[in-house]
């Protein structure tokens, strides 16, 4: 009796939770991945609260990302099945993304296009068919100061003469301000002077008489007209315009929430090119809600996509978003077009060229750049910059080697392993090593799980990135290739070996980079450590405090004060040359001094580090026998010779080994400060392998091969100086 | 003591002084930047703030409604668990290679080297299968683990050059007096390695306090995020909001520099000279 009332509720309870599960299987959950931040994404979130509230049985999480990471997450996570159900990114990846099999096709019927503007509608078709709905559009406009100009220029002409009576470059004030060597900023007299990327059928026809006419007119805004500063970034356009000594800046809606909040400012569209009449046409992007082709509610996450993208919620983010947005019947509403803000964008739109999103797209932003800042340094003329960016573009895009057998690569691997463990065994039985090991197991054990840990984290994840460098990767699919990228690397095909690019000119700077960096932490960190550990010292704690600060704070923010620092015509060091009647210098346009820039921020960053440790290793050494030798009529030089250093070396020598090692990949410095700048010349190995993997096509394969061959620079280089042999 | 003469005093103070005026002048800007409630990038001359305003500081620790507060104590759990396990496992490790001579020693010191010359942008995507495989994607521990392995070989290094420079005798002293291996490595050995136990732990902690790439592969819920990723999403693809970012990396870079000062009386004990004498 009693057992079968058991089996009984056993069995109530498993039905229940059943019922449970199907339940909380049917209680649908869509989340949503974006990269919005600021009024963007409050906006955005208040909506979903919105909907959340309509919609219990539909309810959406939202996570934001940082856009700089926002990217590789979709493509890591989504082919996992561990991304969103819906995501809203902007379009120009939609190539790549519809290619990779991310994405999920909208049809004719999913949604009333008609709604939308054809222009953004377009941008999101790739190969014929919908990948996206459009939420919102951005594009560069003309941002100017209302005290210094009344009447917005319609004309290139009239542009260039206002900005004149604004510029006085002895007072740092420019009429115009806006990043001259981005392409990206450049586009607008690009494709007003009639220049154009890629053609109908996708060639890159770049190189035209159109094209040099603009750069050659974006150079005569900086050296004949001198209205735009040199060197100009972001950071340099945002202080200018807020500190009112610009009166115009070019610049999108991002641009917006960097103003200061008294700043008097309006916004107009970009003026015609007075050349050739047509109106500059910056780069459009289309923001838009894209379905991941994982999702197991397609149905669902496409409600919610036309939730977003609808009149009310259109409003809503153009309103409180500030968001330029697609939907049309939105701009009905009165809030909206008497908005001048919005408005002027909305006019920007009907001149604009959307980003090809093909996916030759990301080949084509470095060459490009890199021909607008040769022009504006005077290397070279427009047509000729021109045809080097053509040159390069191709090597981006050069046909990749043929598929090769597998078999060869996995006969080859079993063969190494047998041969290793062969000689690993011989050995062993050879010096009898058996009852060493016996007579040490306290040695394993206490060894074990440190072994263990870096065999699983850190050298399969190395051994499986490693195999990658024998493939080449095209649009989410690897095929074999054996050796070919090695191959190319090594010969320095499609490149001269002087050329930048090459690996043997990169691997000279690498070591150049690695020895001066790792010699001047060193040497700064010992000589501060020597000074604080004196007991006489007073408030050395103060000072050891106010030491490591640099190695404190995010070097991300440090990094670009330092390249501020640097800058030509604003930074704080030619001030001090100016201030001591030199002449100014352009760092970043010739490799001594770019390089000089990156070691000196680089010091700046890593002498603290050293001076930690060496603080640390002094310690054991004891006093008494520097003070003996003191004592003994030894000069400062002999002690330091014959007694500090030698008793420091044991604690130092994995720092100086591993700091070594560090400053070898240490790529980050070299992104922030000089970019590679100029021309690519400043890259050290480690940064050309991220380029290759993620500015020039996701070139994975090259990438990787590039990646096992500083392994085996680094491996070579310290067992010739013997750095993996054990001293006692 | 020795008396010291008041030039090489006078000498030593301004060198010092010089070097921390190097080191503190770019830092005034990031101040700046935080406390000006603006998000512009300032390049002015004078990295002297004009006006004081908490606005970007209360920003960052309300926004989301206060999560801040939630990735604080993730990036300190992290930081702090990477180095409890970095430092056990590197002391345990670079005691077996200081004192015992065991087949496979230089092998195992070779091979901590080794690791570290992996560049990382080819192990991201592997590292991210496998802890997807693990089940530790999106979970802290997950991050502990890598952050705790990849601060390992530094930390091996380091402590097993110091264990070296600690005299012999005194664990012999300690054998005749009939103590185990275990004690005379938790009573003896590791007391003495203060100083370099020390320098580890901050490097450990500096290793995850400020890692954000590795974090933003394997996380993708926001409660789980850790600080260096919060300030990350205040860069955005064509602007970044300044003010806010400074902030945050002087929130970033507090508990460093407070860590630093605590931990800084066992970096300069000087014990080792003391114990051979007694």
């Amino acid at each position: 009796m009693i057992r079968t009332r058991r089996a009984l509720r056993a069995l109530v309870l498993a039905w229940a939770l059943v019922c449970c599960i199907i339940q909380t299987a049917w209680a649908d959950e869509i989340t949503l991945w974006h990269s919005y931040r600021g009024a963007e994404q409050e906006t955005l979130e208040g909506l979903l609260k919105e909907w959340n509230a309509q919609h219990p049985e539909l309810t959406v999480t939202a996570e934001p990302f940082a856009p700089g990471v926002y990217t590789s997450k979709l493509t890591n996570d989504i082919p996992q099945g561990n991304g969103p159900d819906l995501f809203i990114a902007a379009h120009e990846r939609v190539g790549d993304w519809s290619q990779t099999k991310l994405l999920r096709e909208w049809t004719e019927q999913d949604a009333s296009w008609a709604s939308y503007h054809p222009t953004t509608v377009e941008a999101l078709v790739y190969d014929g068919k919908r990948w996206g709905i459009p939420l919102s559009y951005k594009s560069v406009a003309l941002f100017y100061n209302t005290e210094m100009v009344q009447v917005p220029p319609d004309t290139t002409d009239a542009l260039i003469a206002e900005a004149k009576k604004h510029t006085a470059s002895k007072e740092k004030r420019y009429g115009l301000v806006y990043e001259s060597t981005n392409m990206y900023m450049h586009a607008g007299w690009l494709f007003g002077f009639g220049g154009q990327i890629f053609d109908a059928q996708g060639n890159f026809v770049l190189e035209s008489a159109e094209s040099a006419d603009s750069f050659a007119f974006a150079r005569a805004l900086v050296n004949e007209h001198g209205v735009v500063p040199e060197e100009a970034d972001g950071t340099l356009v945002s202080h200018l315009f807020n500190s009112r000594q610009a009166a115009f800046a070019i610049n999108g809606p991002w641009f917006l929430g960097e103003l200061d909040k008294d700043l008097p400012y309006a916004i107009a569209p970009l003026p015609i090119v007075s050349s050739t009449g047509q109106p500059a046409k910056p780069f459009l992007t289309v923001e838009a809600a894209f379905i991941s082709a994982r999702t197991e509610n397609p149905d669902g996450a496409r409600q919610v996509a036309l939730f977003l993208a609808d009149r009310q919620a259109s409003i809503t983010r153009a309103i409180k978003g500030r968001q330029p947005v697609a939907n049309l019947s939105a701009y009905q509403d009165r809030r909206l077009s008497e908005d001048r803000v919005l408005m002027t964008f909305r006019r920007q739109l009907d001149a604009s060229v959307p980003m090809p999103n093909r996916p030759e797209m990301s080949s084509v932003w470095e060459p490009t750049n890199r021909a607008l800042r040769r022009v504006m340094r005077g290397a070279v003329e427009p047509d000729a910059a021109l045809t080097e960016a053509k040159a390069l573009f191709e090597v981006f895009q050069r046909p990749p080697p043929k598929e090769r057998s597998l078999a060869p690569l996995i006969t080859g691997l079993a063969l190494l392993l047998l041969i290793a463990l062969a000689i690993g065994a011989r050995r062993f039985m050879r010096e009898n090593m058996w009852p060493q090991v016996k007579a040490n197991l306290p040695a394993y054990v206490y060894l074990a799980p440190a072994i263990l840990g870096m065999m699983i984290l850190i050298v399969i994840p190395f051994v499986v990135g490693s195999i990658v460098s024998l493939f080449v990767h095209t649009q989410g699919s690897f095929t074999f290739v054996g050796i070919e990228n090695f191959y190319r690397i090594i010969t320095s095909q499609d490149y001269g070996v002087t050329d930048p690019l090459s690996f043997y000119f990169t691997l000279l700077v690498t070591v150049m980079w690695t020895a001066i960096n790792v010699f001047l932490h060193v040497s700064i960190g010992m000589g501060l450590a020597l000074l604080l550990r004196e007991p006489w010292l007073k408030m050395r704690g103060i000072y050891r405090v106010l030491l490591i600060v640099p190695w404190a704070v995010p070097n991300y923010i440090t990094a670009l004060i330092w390249k501020g620092m640097f800058h030509k015509q604003f930074g704080a060091i030619n001030g001090v040359l100016d201030a001591l009647g030199l002449e100014p210098v352009s760092w970043f346009s010739k490799f001594s001094t770019a390089f000089a820039a990156n070691v000196t921020t680089n010091t700046w960053l890593g002498f603290p580090f050293m001076m930690v440790v060496i603080l640390g290793a002094l310690q054991a050494i004891p006093r008494d026998l520097e003070e003996a030798a003191e004592v003994d009529g030894a000069s400062w030089w002999q002690r330091m010779r014959y007694v500090t250093l030698p008793l420091l070396r044991p604690s130092l020598v994995p720092a100086v080994v591993l700091g070594t090692v560090w400053t070898f990949n240490m790529f980050n410095i070299i992104y922030l400060v000089s970019g590679g700048e100029p021309d690519g010349a400043t890259e050290i190995l480690i940064s050309e392998s991220y380029k290759w993997a993620f500015e020039r096509q996701n070139q994975y394969g090259y990438a990787a091969a590039y990646s096992v061959l500083i392994f085996l620079v680094l491996l070579a280089y310290s067992a010739s100086t013997g750095q993996l042999k054990t001293r006692d | 003591m020795r008396t010291i003469s008041t030039p090489k005093l006078i000498a030593t103070h301004v060198s010092l002084m010089a070097a921390c005026a190097i080191v503190l002048y770019p830092v005034l800007w990031v101040i700046k930047m935080a406390l000006t409630p603006s998000q512009g990038f300032s390049m002015s001359p004078n990295p002297i703030p004009d006006q004081v305003s908490m606005h970007n500081f209360q920003h960052l620790v309300t926004m989301n409604d206060g999560i801040f507060w939630r990735q604080l104590g993730n990036s300190i759990i992290i930081s702090v668990a990477t180095t409890v396990i970095g430092v056990a496992l590197a002391c345990t490790a670079a005691y077996a290679f200081s004192r015992f001579r065991f087949p496979g020693r230089t092998l195992g010191m070779a091979g901590f080297l080794i690791t570290q010359m992996f560049p990382g942008v080819v192990m991201a995507i592997p590292l991210y299968i496998l802890l997807n495989r693990l089940d530790l994607l999106n979970t802290l521990s997950g991050l502990v683990l890598v952050y705790s392995t990849s601060s390992l070989p530094f930390c091996v290094w380091m402590l097993k050059g110091y264990f070296d420079t600690i005299p012999r005798d005194l664990e012999e002293a300690a054998i005749m007096d009939g103590a185990s291996q275990w004690v005379i490595f938790t009573q003896v050995i590791l007391p003495l390695a203060r100083p370099a136990i020390v320098v580890t732990a901050l490097f450990s902690f500096m290793t995850a306090w400020n890692e954000f790439i590795l974090a933003a592969t394997f996380l993708t819920k926001r409660e789980m995020f850790t600080l260096p990723m919060v300030l990350q999403s205040f860069v955005g693809s064509y602007s970044t909001d300044w003010g806010y970012f400074a902030a945050g990396a002087i929130i970033v870079s507090l508990p460093v520099m407070l860590l630093f000062f605590a931990l800084q009386k066992f970096l300069v004990g000087g014990l080792t000279a003391g114990a051979v004498k007694g």
